[in-house]
């Protein structure tokens, strides 16, 4: 029996992908089922492995792209692409966004079809393999169909002394990950029903790399800051000011949203914002996601199971001891 | 080499420390190229120790910390962004940086001359970020600052010297102050030319953090200011509008 400590994205995905390769698997998690208290919860959920690698390292470009199958097999993904645009005065940026990724085609006078209300944007970069899904929703499924499957969730701490335990508490377990640090990111969540965009849209900025995710039903998704800082209790106004202008400046319509939410939370990273597996003392930790999620949780989970089923030390790997 | 308050810089490159791909890059660019000094920007990551993490990685470089008042727009704010930066990396030094507009990120020499006088009288030892205005220049020595950091170009553009007659007539108004080329590099020629003018350092942070592979540039920016140091002591020629050959023409057996 393996016991998964935390029930957000990491650890539903580690015992998702151990119960599909027929281990037995229980649940910790002392804020019960996936919630408002884990960061997955505030995610934008987007499957966009070819975009990341802007300023990611490779693996996440080569790992990233086993995700949005993975995914397919448990949630709904919406295979709709992503389109990356940038206003007049910053399309010095899109020109070097394109020459450090792959997997796009430009588009000029196709942006008009793609998004019609996107207004004022002559070029943008349409990556048409991307995907995205619903965080809350894919939780949710992750869920469902653990329970389905016999897996027991206990609202409480994990006992001491547990064996084959599997920690995935994020941020929680800085104290056995002494280099691990929270990365704070702000979201929103908007209702705008007057704009219809259907598929994630990113507008390159000098600081921040913004963007919105439908969610449906004219609710948005927009997000997210990165700042090197672990206050996760309120998001700034500066914040909300570029988050807000962002949106206003794809389309005017905006300005009319109903702000319907606020996320604040800590991303839990690495030094090199690359998740890590470590088993220390016959407990393996499985952290690090960083702003990728949901994009290498599938990857994190099959490392993980390969290391506590079969032995093997995949790239994420980094420390094995007793 | 001058002395900055009475510190010399192990080397001339003032690197920031933000928008690096990871903080493992930005430690890596700064192990391999050597910079000195490192610059930090308390503003955003927020008070009362959030930050900490981070600043504590930049304190581990081991290098010269200049933590900095960027994104401020008034004299208080930055005053108080001056405390809290003495208090959490325990030096004197602080950049002054008091944005007047928004579109350039253009100082507002008014109010940068008012709180240079205000944090020299703190005790701090002050870095502004200016223009390469002279009279500007002069105001803030006499508020008490012992270092001038004029900017080549808009911060971020990657435009390099924009003006060098202004940027010479600056290094020759003020001889024996150290001038800083602080903003707008972008390519390390740009770096070396404001050595070759005569500058005792440059300031960048997106040159090297937004490139491609920031470890390389970081590198590339150290060596074209050494080169551009070199350069200038070696006390270049003079530019000519006619060829002067290197060996004589006159006397030769075939003329071409």
């Amino acid at each position: 029996m393996y016991s998964v400590i935390g029930a957000g994205v990491a650890g539903l995905a580690v015992a998702s992908e151990l119960v599909s390769r027929g281990a037995a698997v229980q649940i910790f998690d002392p804020a019960g089922p996936p919630g408002p208290h884990g960061c997955s919860w505030w995610a934008g959920g987007m499957l966009a492995p070819w975009c990341e690698y802007e300023n990611a390292e490779e693996p996440v470009l080569r790992l990233g792209r086993e995700a949005i199958g993975w995914w397919q097999d448990r949630t709904t993904v919406a295979r709709r692409g992503t389109l990356v645009v940038a206003g007049r005065r910053d399309l010095p940026d899109l020109r070097r966004f394109a020459r450090r990724t792959e997997g796009f085609r430009e588009v000029d006078a196709e942006l008009a079809n793609l998004e019609p209300d996107l207004h004022g944007f002559s070029k943008g970069l349409y990556f048409e393999n991307e995907a995205h899904l619903s965080p809350r929703k894919a939780l949710a499924d992750l869920h469902a169909g653990l329970q389905a499957r016999g897996v027991a969730f206990h609202a409480g701490e994990a006992p001491e002394g547990l064996q084959n335990a599997i920690d995935c508490r994020g941020l929680s377990a800085r104290g056995a990950l002494p280099d691990l640090r929270g990365v704070k990111g702000e979201m929103l969540v908007i209702r705008c029903p007057d704009v219809t965009l259907s598929r994630p849209v990113r507008l390159l900025h000098p600081r921040i790399p913004l963007y919105i995710v439908p969610r449906g039903n004219g609710v948005y998704m927009l997000g997210a800051t990165m700042i090197e800082s672990e206050d996760r209790r309120r998001i700034t106004a500066r914040s909300m000011l570029e988050l807000l202008s962002a949106a206003y400046a794809l389309n005017p319509a905006f300005g009319e949203a109903e702000v319907l939410e606020i996320g604040v939370d800590l991303r839990p990273a690495f030094p090199d914002n690359l998740p890590r597996i470590r088993r220390i003392g016959g407990r393996i930790y499985a952290n690090g996601l960083y702003r990728h999620g949901y994009l290498l949780a599938p990857a994190l989970a099959k490392g993980v199971a390969d290391l506590a089923l079969n032995n093997i030390h995949s790239e994420m790997v980094d420390e094995d001891r007793d | 080499m001058k002395r900055f308050y009475g510190t010399e810089l192990p080397n001339p490159l003032m690197l920031g420390t933000a928008q690096y791909p990871s903080p493992a890059i930005l430690e890596q660019a700064f192990r391999t190229s050597g910079a000195g000094v490192a610059t930090v920007s308390l503003r955003r990551e927020g008070a009362e120790g959030a930050g900490a993490a981070f600043w504590k990685m930049i304190q581990e470089l081991g290098v010269l910390i200049l933590p900095n008042t960027a994104g401020c727009h008034t004299v208080k704010e930055a005053v108080t962004t001056a405390h809290m930066a003495r208090e959490v990396f325990d030096t004197r030094w602080i950049k002054l940086e008091l944005i007047g507009h928004t579109d350039s990120l253009q100082p507002d020499v008014f109010q940068l001359v008012e709180a240079a006088k205000v944090l020299t009288e703190d005790g701090f030892q002050v870095f502004p970020y200016t223009t390469e205005d002279l009279i500007v220049g002069e105001r803030l020595l006499a508020a008490g600052c012992e270092v001038l950091m004029p900017w080549g170009a808009p911060i971020g553009s990657g435009r390099g010297l924009n003006n060098t007659y202004a940027l010479r007539a600056m290094r020759a108004e003020f001889p024996e102050v150290p001038l800083v080329i602080d903003a707008g590099i972008g390519l390390p020629s740009h770096a070396a030319q404001a050595m070759e003018l005569g500058y005792d350092a440059v300031l960048l942070n997106t040159a090297v953090a937004r490139a491609g592979d920031p470890v390389a540039m970081a590198c590339a920016m150290v060596r074209a200011i050494e080169a551009g140091r070199l350069a200038h002591e070696a006390d270049p020629i003079e530019a000519r509008d006619m060829a002067e050959a290197s060996t004589p023409v006159i006397g030769k057996a075939f003329l071409a």
